[in-house]
């Protein structure tokens, strides 16, 4: 497709009547959910401005030493001339030019870096093949609230992330609110970033980690204040009893099959093994990124995560009985 | 007419004609190929006793590849293009096969019931009631009707 799309980009040009469709296909590929040339943060916005500069810079140096290389084809032996024209292109250009980038390219991304203010939302982000934990502190207070695969952040403040990883090492990226930083076995490295648009973005590990590596993303959930406030104290709460027989079914299936040596339900289960479910009837996605959301996907999630995403950390519940998948499957649709 | 094959042979053809006739040529070709692909699902099943009149195969197909119900997660579809699940059965050839699940006739009416809630008729059954609306269930049953060989050709 792309050679063909090479190939007929200037035919397409010159015929001008498609030359704003050309324009809308070229931009809209810019916008989505994981770009990094639709900026939805300050950290993210400065990155963009900088490659704004790269691209354009860029463009005019090749031009640029496009024409010098015609120079010396149409004045012969002017040596003097060549010699002042490599002093000014060749020396000044970019000794004046790299000496403005350097210092504005250190300031790139510094956005990241701002020290921790007190009461700052402060937010603990672990990689493990293949997921990810994401577990909710307040400076101030010391409970520590899980959830996984999700990132649920307030509108236009900064929180502070502090990534760890579990086993190999991954990489935390956002692209609509930041650049990547990596996610190192025994340190923690630690980033700040702030989104200023609500909405949903998706991230994923950016650090090759194994065979499921590309299944291995998240979703941003940027919400309003309240909002988020709301949600937070929600998933505080431990899970209540529910309410429909089924349901029981299923939770003590739950306990009684071994689901909670990896997982969490808040008030039912506790492990960290696994990513927590305390949530998950409400996830856009089942496993990373693997599948969308839902009874459906849960079920084939918890039957065939083998085949799903081979090599994941859970098996495949192969062997149960049709009423008890379904039993298990509404259970953890049912916890949102 | 512009489309011509041997286009930089023949003298009387301006650069210009030449460049608006192969950008014309590229868009034919690209609209015949939208067009086949387009003729790739048809419109209603070839078996006589398994049309559903308000179905749309077309939205069924759609439903059922956005992944959202989870079809595709359990079973095998041919000609959608996912990680094909091997929860259930295979649903190519559906229009064909005789039983729904191994034990209710596979009739238009049976199908849309079952697929809105599969316990409901069939009580061990592993498929859950993933909350297909009643014109979602028609839409998706037209569309595996379509579904007439057991694998795609
Ligand atoms: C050996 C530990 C282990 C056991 C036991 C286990 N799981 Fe998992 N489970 C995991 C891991 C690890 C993941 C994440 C896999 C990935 O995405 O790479 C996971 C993912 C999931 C997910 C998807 C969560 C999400 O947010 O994407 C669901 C749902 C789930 N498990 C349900 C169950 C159920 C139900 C059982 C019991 C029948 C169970 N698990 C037993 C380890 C386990
Ligand atoms: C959790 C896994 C799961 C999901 C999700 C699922 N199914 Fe099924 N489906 C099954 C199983 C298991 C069977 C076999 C049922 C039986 O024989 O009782 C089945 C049977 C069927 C059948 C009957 C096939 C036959 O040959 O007997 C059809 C049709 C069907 N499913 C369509 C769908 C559609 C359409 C969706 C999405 C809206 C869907 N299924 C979602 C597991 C699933
Ligand atoms: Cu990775």
């Amino acid at each position: 497709m792309l050679p063909i799309f090479i190939r007929w980009t200037p035919l397409m040009i010159r015929n001008s009547r498609s030359v704003p469709l050309l324009a809308c296909v070229t931009l809209a590929s810019c916008a989505g959910p994981q770009s990094a040339l639709d900026p939805a943060g300050p950290s993210a916005a400065s990155i963009h401005q900088l490659g704004i500069i790269m691209y354009i810079g860029a463009s005019a140096v090749t031009l640029l030493v496009a024409v010098l290389m015609l120079v010396p084809f149409m004045r012969k032996n002017d040596s003097r001339a060549n010699r002042k024209l490599f002093l000014w292109t060749g020396v000044l250009l970019p000794a004046v030019t790299l000496t403005a980038l350097v210092p504005y390219v250190l300031a790139v991304g510094h956005e990241t870096r701002t020290p921790a203010s007190p009461n700052q939302l402060s937010i603990d982000v672990t990689g493990s093949l293949y997921w990810w934990s994401m577990s909710y502190r307040r400076t101030s207070e010391l409970t520590e609230i899980a959830t996984a695969n999700e990132l649920r952040l307030p509108v236009g403040e900064p929180v502070e992330l502090s990534l760890r990883s579990n086993d190999v090492i991954h990489s935390f990226w956002a692209p609509n609110l930041a650049g990547k930083t990596d996610m190192i076995p025994g340190r923690v490295t630690r980033m700040v970033i702030q989104a200023d648009r609500p909405g949903i973005y998706r991230g994923q590990c950016a650090e090759y980690c194994g065979l499921q590596h590309s299944l291995m993303a998240f979703d941003v959930i940027v919400l309003p204040r309240r909002e988020f406030d709301a949600w937070l104290a929600r998933l505080t709460q431990p899970v209540r009893e529910p309410p429909a027989p089924e349901l029981q079914q299923g939770r003590d299936l739950f306990v009684s099959i071994g689901c909670g040596e990896c997982h969490t339900v808040r008030g039912v289960v506790e492990s960290r093994r696994g990513p927590d479910l305390t949530q998950v009837g409400a996830r856009r996605t089942i496993g990373a990124g693997t599948l969308p959301g839902g009874v459906g996907n849960i079920a084939a999630w918890i039957a065939s995560a083998q085949h799903l995403k081979p090599g994941n950390a859970m098996r495949s519940y192969d062997q149960l009985e049709g009423p008890q998948l379904r039993a298990l499957a509404y259970y953890l649709e049912s916890l949102k | 007419m512009c489309v011509r094959f041997n286009l930089s042979n023949d003298p009387g053809m301006s650069k210009e004609n030449l460049v608006m006739s192969r950008a014309s040529l590229a868009l034919i070709v690209f609209g015949c190929f939208t067009f086949i692909a387009g003729c790739r699902v048809p419109p209603t099943s070839s078996i006589p006793d398994r049309q559903v009149p308000e179905g749309d195969p077309i939205r069924g197909r759609a439903i059922v590849a956005s992944g959202a119900h989870g079809c595709t997660g359990c079973h095998a579809i041919p000609g959608i293009r996912a990680r094909s699940g091997v929860v259930g059965p295979p649903l190519g050839g559906m229009a064909q096969r005789s039983f729904i699940a191994g034990q209710l006739p596979n009739t238009p009416n049976v199908l849309v019931e079952f697929l809105q809630d599969p316990p409901a008729l069939v009580p061990r059954t592993g498929m859950p009631d993933v909350r297909v609306s009643l014109e979602e269930a028609r839409d998706i049953a037209a569309y595996l009707y379509t579904l007439d060989a057991p694998h795609d050709p």
